[in-house]
């Protein structure tokens, strides 16, 4: 099994575990991604943001092959992503992954949801999934709501849970699909404390959100895409204060009001 | 004609519940194999598996065009035939009346399942086959604990109308000669005479095990809804 990543906050190592090299993706005609370089060192933590549409979740659905790109490089981990890489399953479970609507398993336990791909894909015993899961409840706070179904919760409470059910398979890298879009006002916040929480930690985090207080709290470089291109990609204080490019400014100036 | 007499009905029901455990253990046995067979016709059009998914659309198409009756009739003579010309040198091999029942029942429903489970395989959304991929399960493992538990529920009221059907429908095995629930009654009733009193204690009977089942359907669509709004 692989450790729980090291690392103290801000204190990046120079080793790379993602690289992008002028990745592409169409669909159809669109361009959804045109020619992305992004190097990912570990225990760094990246925001993603940008307009609608300009490529943000796809660029981040790649990393785990959700979304197979059709030009450029791909490497998570030492592993180049091709069509040739039978074996995804293995990259795939060093990345965890949160997405916009939970999708949480209806049908399974908040326990067994935590529970179902440590037995299935890491294949350890029941039990040690169990005390895992117990483990990463517990720092989400939702310990004792455990045997309630994700129907039973709230919007916050299950974001809190995908978290949970992401770290149970103990990823290198987590990736945040706009974890709190989808949530009430009221309940944003109980889920970025838990992610200021993991970047404390030292875990490598790409996260695509709007939320812009998180993003100046915990990251290392925010990266500024339109149109399937990073336009610009600097530390927080360099971006939200003097941003470079007339379309970042224009995005900072439309979100914040 | 003389009152209804239904002494002799309960005489006769010792016969009657042979047929009826027999239109039972048919129902139990075409449901228990077409639905693993309907799933697997359901799952290689999902998958789209080359070949696979356009051989399972053709055979669901074909047996969803052609009667239950003349798909027994089929298997009856044709089988026979086929079978003799492949291992026996031409001569039919006989596979019986009891054997073309269950497996002509079995395929049958088979199509009619995977329908079923086609269409909730569709009503899943995405996010539940990539959250299963981001978990880096297997596509075996993603449709066993994540997919196939989720859609069985979401399509049980009509699975379980599907197999109520299925139930009247075993009636047919009649034309084979074989003694199911109708089979019995018609039997006794050409013996005694008593065609009426037989065939309405034989609709009763159809009756009660229907309305309950049909309560039932019911009771699974209420508990369903509950738990989407849970």
């Amino acid at each position: 099994m692989n450790p729980v990543p090291s690392g103290l906050p801000g204190e990046a190592s120079h080793e790379k575990v993602i690289e992008l090299d002028a990745v592409c993706k169409n669909y159809g005609r669109f361009r959804a991604l045109d020619g992305i370089d992004l190097d990912v060192r570990r225990g760094e933590r990246i925001i993603i943001c940008g307009p609608s549409g300009s490529g943000k979740s796809t660029l981040i659905r790649c990393i785990n092959r959700i979304e197979t790109h059709d030009e450029g490089r791909i490497i998570v981990n030492g592993q180049i992503l091709t069509e040739q890489l039978k074996d995804i399953a293995t990259v795939r479970r060093d990345v965890g992954m949160v997405f916009q609507s939970f999708n949480l398993f209806p049908h399974l336990t908040i326990l067994e949801n935590c529970m179902l791909a440590p037995v299935q894909a890491r294949g350890i015993t029941k039990a040690e999934a169990r005390e895992i899961a117990m483990h990463f409840l517990s720092k989400v706070h939702i310990p004792d709501q455990v045997h309630k179904y994700p129907g039973q919760l709230s919007g916050g409470q299950q974001q809190r849970v995908a978290i949970a059910r992401a770290l149970c398979m103990k990823p290198q890298i987590m990736l945040f699909d706009e974890p709190t879009s989808a949530l009430d006002p009221e309940m944003v916040k109980e889920v970025l404390d838990t992610m200021v929480q993991l970047a404390a930690e030292g875990m490598t985090m790409l996260c695509v959100t709007h939320e812009m207080g998180f993003a100046r709290e915990v990251a290392d470089r925010v990266v500024f895409m339109d149109k399937g291109t990073v336009v610009e990609c600097a530390a927080p204080s360099t971006f939200f204060t003097a941003p470079q490019s007339e379309r970042a400014q224009d995005f900072l100036n439309q979100i914040i009001h | 004609m003389n009152g209804l007499d239904f002494g002799i009905v309960y005489e006769s029901l010792p016969y009657l519940m042979q047929g009826l455990r027999f239109s039972l253990l048919l129902t139990v046995c075409a449901f228990a194999t077409g639905m693993a067979l309907g799933i697997g016709l359901a799952l290689v059009q999902h998958l789209e598996i080359p070949v696979a998914a356009q051989l399972a659309r053709g055979y669901v198409a074909l047996i969803r065009s052609v009667p239950l009756i003349l798909v027994l009739f089929w298997f009856f003579f044709l089988v026979p035939l086929v079978v003799g010309a492949l291992v026996n040198g031409g001569r039919p091999v006989p596979i019986g009346g009891v054997w073309t029942a269950f497996i002509t029942f079995s395929m049958f429903e088979a199509a009619y399942y995977s329908e079923i489970i086609r269409v909730g395989l569709r009503s899943l959304g995405r996010g539940q086959y990539e959250a299963a991929k981001a978990l880096s399960l297997s596509t075996y493992k993603t449709y066993r604990y994540v997919i196939l538990p989720q859609v069985v529920r979401i399509a049980s009221p009509i699975i379980l109308s599907q197999t109520i059907i299925l139930f009247q429908d075993t009636s047919l095995v009649y034309v084979l000669s074989l003694t199911d629930l109708v089979g019995a009654a018609s039997k006794i009733a050409q013996l005694n005479g008593r065609l009426v009193e037989m065939y309405l204690t034989v609709a009763a009977i159809y009756l009660a095990i229907c309305c309950a089942a049909s309560q039932l359907v019911a009771w699974l669509r209420r508990s369903h809804q509950a738990a989407i709004n849970r």
